[in-house]
């Protein structure tokens, strides 16, 4: 694997800078991973050691632990430095077990497809 | 290669990268790479309220493929300069 070409020392987006540093993955899919950063490549394929994903419904959010990732580089939206002296989260949230923010997660879900449902239904009216 | 050039010049300037997933950052643009990827630093979720996750982000990696817009300071554009290097490149490519 070769690293920042010659021309690029200065102004390289490698993600060396990131390695062995707490990141935040953000994916395409809208999953936020946390982890360690271990190893990348040019196409920003990533490992993370000790991922962990971090399930958000409105206040509630969930750190559920996933072990070594190998994250593909087209799923990859974002790649943040969490910064140690600061807050992760607003305060406001509460930390909640797996099962709760499951069940969080399924009534989001729910309430969703019960509104894409009533706009399919709604939609032979013809609103302008 | 033009766009790596010209986001080459930007380098320092302050940016709002609007990502394809509607996140919009802002922050001062540190690097860029051939395939447009961003290295913001300093950044600063434009609805904060919105994405509690990215509370104690202050700089991050942009993939380029996933960006939607980069917004520029209004006089961070030479429109002359701009016109003659794209003439340039269509002459030349």
């Amino acid at each position: 694997m070769s690293w920042a070409g010659a021309e690029d020392t200065f102004l390289s987006t490698s993600l060396a800078t990131y390695l062995d540093k707490k990141l935040l993955v953000l994916l395409r899919d809208g999953r936020k991973l946390l982890g360690l950063l271990r190893s990348f490549d040019q196409f920003a394929n990533v490992v993370l050691e000790g991922a962990c994903e971090r399930v958000i419904v409105g206040d509630l959010y969930c750190d559920i632990p996933l072990g070594l990732y190998v994250i593909r580089g087209e799923n990859v939206v974002l790649i943040g430095e969490l910064e140690l002296d600061k807050e992760e989260l607003p305060p406001h949230m509460t930390l909640v077990p797996e099962a709760e923010i499951k069940r969080a997660q399924k009534a989001e879900r729910d309430a969703t497809d019960l509104k894409g449902s009533m706009r399919k239904r709604m939609e032979f009216l013809d609103f302008d | 290669m033009l766009f790596f050039s010209y986001f080459k010049e930007l380098v320092g300037r302050e940016v709002t990268v609007e990502l394809k997933n509607d996140l919009a950052i802002r922050g001062t643009l540190h690097s860029v790479d051939q395939y447009l990827n961003i290295k913001l630093e300093n950044t600063r979720v434009v609805d904060q309220d919105k994405y509690p996750h990215m509370m104690s982000v202050r700089n991050c990696f942009i993939r380029g493929s996933v960006v939607r817009y980069v917004q520029l300071p209004p006089d961070g554009v030479d429109v002359e300069l701009l016109h003659d290097a794209t003439r340039r490149e269509a002459r030349g490519g």
